[in-house]
């Protein structure tokens, strides 16, 4: 039997985010966001981790991972360069979440906007009914990926 | 969408012995917890790889909490050791294990810690270390304290290490805690009350081990730790 999830707690800053890794590429794309409950308040003793190929859509044992924490407004931001397709999917990152409330991380997928073809094709984003929450919004210079725990628009979460 | 695809699957949550998201007697899962259905991933490569962390990565002494100041912090001076395993239960080399913990009065080394215990100058509670070749990983370090918090009245956590794994795959992170053997706070925790199934529960608690007791030291306990989620044959690197 797996040994079961629990809370990364409050305090979680002193042991994980010393080491953290926002910056997966010195030059990039921003990719950032705000994690909210289901008040649509922000989650500042949040944690996101994200998963990455390369440009060459090559999943490397040495590139691709970040950790950031989360400001007062729930914000947290990456500087990473734009992976290619893996296995027939579309340009996506794996994005999993931590905080103080969550007994088990959540995890989802951030797709991009401007890949529409791909997006439609994608065999994950053309088969959770509604994909919105999983596409990022171009902004002044970046991506916005908001991540909504709970409430009218919750973000799709997946299970492996 | 240019196609019909059937849709993803959905899972049930709090099936199996994670917790539910929705924990109601752990008040801050009421607004966190997602309450929509979660959907099952088909299994690619974005599922299957995950990070390598290499011995540059982890310092000669961060796996000893005991020795990051110029003295040594006050409390029981403890050994935690054991084994990380997949979930087809072979061991997991190179494993990332942080850890994070009060120190022996129950206090962080954070500024949003507000309990009115000492702070210790010698101890941060913060470590890491990478399993060897066999699973193996050991820390040393002093037994934290109990705490107050305020998710009820007289609500106390019992004493735990926080520990952070990776395994071969992003989808085996884990983030869990370690409690110790016969803390009377267990039946009052809802943090590990959470774990409905008692036997789950069970594999929360280190077990106390005269083996890596450290005559005249240092106190030995054992803490195994199985990943979850697809366990494939190793990335090739």
């Amino acid at each position: 039997m797996r040994t079961p999830s629990q809370t990364v707690g409050p305090f979680f800053s002193i042991g994980l985010l010393e080491h953290s890794a926002s910056e997966i590429s010195e030059v990039g794309i921003v990719v950032t966001g705000r994690v909210l409950d289901g008040a649509g308040e922000p989650v500042p003793d949040a944690m996101v981790e994200i998963w990455q190929a390369d440009e060459d859509g090559r999943y490397l044992p040495d590139f691709g991972w970040g950790r950031s924490g989360c400001d007062d407004d729930g914000r947290f931001s990456f500087v990473t360069r734009k992976p290619g397709g893996v296995d027939g999917q579309a340009p996506h990152l794996m994005v999993l979440t931590f905080a103080r409330g969550l007994l088990k991380p959540v995890l989802t997928r951030m797709y991009f906007p401007d890949e529409e073809q791909a997006n439609a094709e994608d065999p994950v984003l053309s088969a959770v009914g509604d994909p919105s929450t999983l596409i990022a919004r171009a902004g002044d210079g970046r991506l916005e990926f908001d991540i909504r725990l709970q409430g009218e628009d919750e973000t799709v979460f997946f299970a492996v | 969408m240019s196609r019909s695809v059937p849709a993803l699957e959905s899972v049930r949550d709090g099936e199996g012995p994670n917790p539910p998201y929705i924990h109601p007697d752990y008040v801050s899962t009421r607004l966190r917890g997602p309450k929509r259905p979660l959907l099952l991933l088909p299994h690619t490569r974005s599922e299957l790889t995950g990070p390598v962390f290499g011995h540059e990565s982890v310092g000669e002494l961060d796996h000893d909490l005991t020795r990051q100041h110029d003295g040594e912090p006050l409390g029981e001076r403890i050994i935690v050791s054991g084994r990380v395993l997949d979930s087809a239960g072979r061991p997991v080399p190179s494993a990332l294990i942080e850890i994070w913990q009060a120190n022996a009065a129950g206090r962080y080394h954070h500024e949003v810690d507000r309990h009115p215990a000492p702070l210790d100058p010698n101890f941060t509670g913060a470590g890491r270390c990478l399993t060897d070749d066999s699973g193996n990983y050991r820390f040393v370090t002093v037994k934290p304290g109990a705490y107050p918090w305020r998710n009820h009245p007289n609500a106390w956590r019992p004493a735990h290490i926080h520990l952070s794994i990776f395994g071969r795959a992003f989808t085996n992170r884990l983030v869990t805690q370690m409690y110790f053997p016969g803390d009377p706070l267990f039946e009052f925790d809802p943090i590990f009350q959470s774990v409905r199934d008692p036997k789950a529960r069970e594999l929360l608690i280190c077990q106390f081990e005269l083996e890596t007791t450290e005559p005249e030291w240092a106190l030995g306990y054992h803490f195994d730790i199985v990943l979850g989620g697809p366990a494939e044959t190793p990335m090739e690197t």
